[in-house]
């Protein structure tokens, strides 16, 4: 039965793939081109390719398009609710334990300690992006892109939607 | 409040190219900067737990702001926001084009966003810190961001095993680290 192997293979590939996207995409490939054989390889990856070119995380993205193509409407709805329910409830049972003792000095200390490793996450996933846009379009594009959207969102406080569009504008047309 | 919440979600949604990650800041200008819904602390714990948590990281949190601000209905509006318009827009182009990949001008534009967000990023990371170096001290607070983010950068620890070990170390202690003079949690 389709439905009940989308809901097994995506509730499977994203518990599983701890890590977010880069990790998620190998699993979810092993469950519909090796497991199941919904589609060989190369398919896959146009699919993948084609995801990647647009926005949002890449798991519901795939669990979406995967479970339309097998089992249409239904079978995305499926596929997308293995994919974020599980981790959602997980998400909201911790966060309500936290918010009802969160004046007690333990939970303050454990909300204390854990901030330098966000601060260090999204410092490292700024590098990240960084380092990837300077191996994709050099550097002079990088520097010009990050000094105005640096200026025009901190000194103008434009909202970055602006940003995001003229930086797509540009990278379509002048890169 | 529904309306601006949608609204809020569907530029992080529509915005968020290059995946999770890129959402994190967006969501960020929406939640706390924009419509001051949660507190800076308040957006790192919900980002701490959340990355501890297996998933993708933008419908978690953006499920938790929507169960925040208006219960399972808004968790439920919170999901279909971010994920039905690129999932439809996949189908589309797919039913379209059959495929876009090898497209220049479309990694280009893609790419031209890496920046953006990277700004974005490393000006969220700096607000924190700063905030963060009032509680822990100026040298416990870069020692230990330094650090964590040497261990995050050059290996493939995951920085969820460095959140359950301070959450624990934190949980130990029942004295309070912060050196901060005490504010809203000592009043009771």
């Amino acid at each position: 039965m389709i439905y009940l192997e989308l809901f097994i293979a995506f509730f499977l590939a994203n518990i599983l793939g701890y890590g977010g996207g880069p990790s998620v995409i190998p699993l979810i490939k092993y469950e519909a081109v090796d497991r199941y054989g919904w589609m060989d390889g190369s398919r896959f990856a146009e699919i993948l390719a084609l995801g990647n070119t647009l926005p949002g995380p890449i798991a519901t993205k795939m669990a979406g398009y995967i479970g339309y193509e097998q089992g249409g409407i239904l079978g995305a709805t499926i596929a997308l609710i293995a994919t974020v329910l599980p981790s959602l409830l997980l998400m909201i049972g911790l966060l309500k334990l936290l918010m009802k003792f969160k004046s007690s000095p333990r939970i303050q200390n454990m909300m204390l300690l854990i901030q330098p490793v966000i601060i260090a996450l999204l410092a490292t996933i700024a590098i990240d992006f960084f380092v990837d846009s300077f191996d994709k379009i050099g550097s002079i594009h990088l520097i010009l892109i990050s000094a105005v959207s640096l200026f025009v969102m901190e000194k103008l406080k434009l909202h970055p939607f602006f940003v995001i569009v003229a930086a797509l504008i540009y990278g379509f047309f002048v890169i | 409040m529904w309306s601006n919440m949608i609204w809020a979600l569907l530029r992080v949604s529509i915005l968020g190219f290059g995946g999770g990650p890129s959402s994190i800041p967006l969501l960020h200008k929406e939640a706390v900067e924009k419509y001051k819904w949660f507190t800076d602390e308040e957006f790192t714990n919900i980002l701490a737990i959340g990355n501890s948590l297996p998933g993708p990281i933008l419908t978690k949190m953006a499920g938790y702001v929507g169960y925040y601000l208006k219960g399972t209905l808004g968790a439920i509006i919170a999901i279909l926001i971010t994920t039905v318009p690129t999932i439809a827009a996949m189908i589309g182009l797919f039913a379209l084009l059959g495929s876009v990949s090898g497209n220049v001008h479309v990694e280009n534009a893609t790419t031209a966003i890496e920046p953006v967000i990277g700004v974005m990023l490393a000006v969220m990371a700096y607000q924190m810190w700063h905030k963060n170096k009032q509680k822990l001290g100026l040298i416990i607070s870069i020692g230990m961001t330094g650090i964590i983010a040497a261990l995050l950068y050059f290996t493939n620890l995951h920085p969820a095993f460095l959140i359950v070990a301070l959450l624990i170390i934190g949980a130990l202690r029942s004295k309070p680290i912060s050196i901060k003079k005490q504010e809203k949690g000592a009043k009771q």
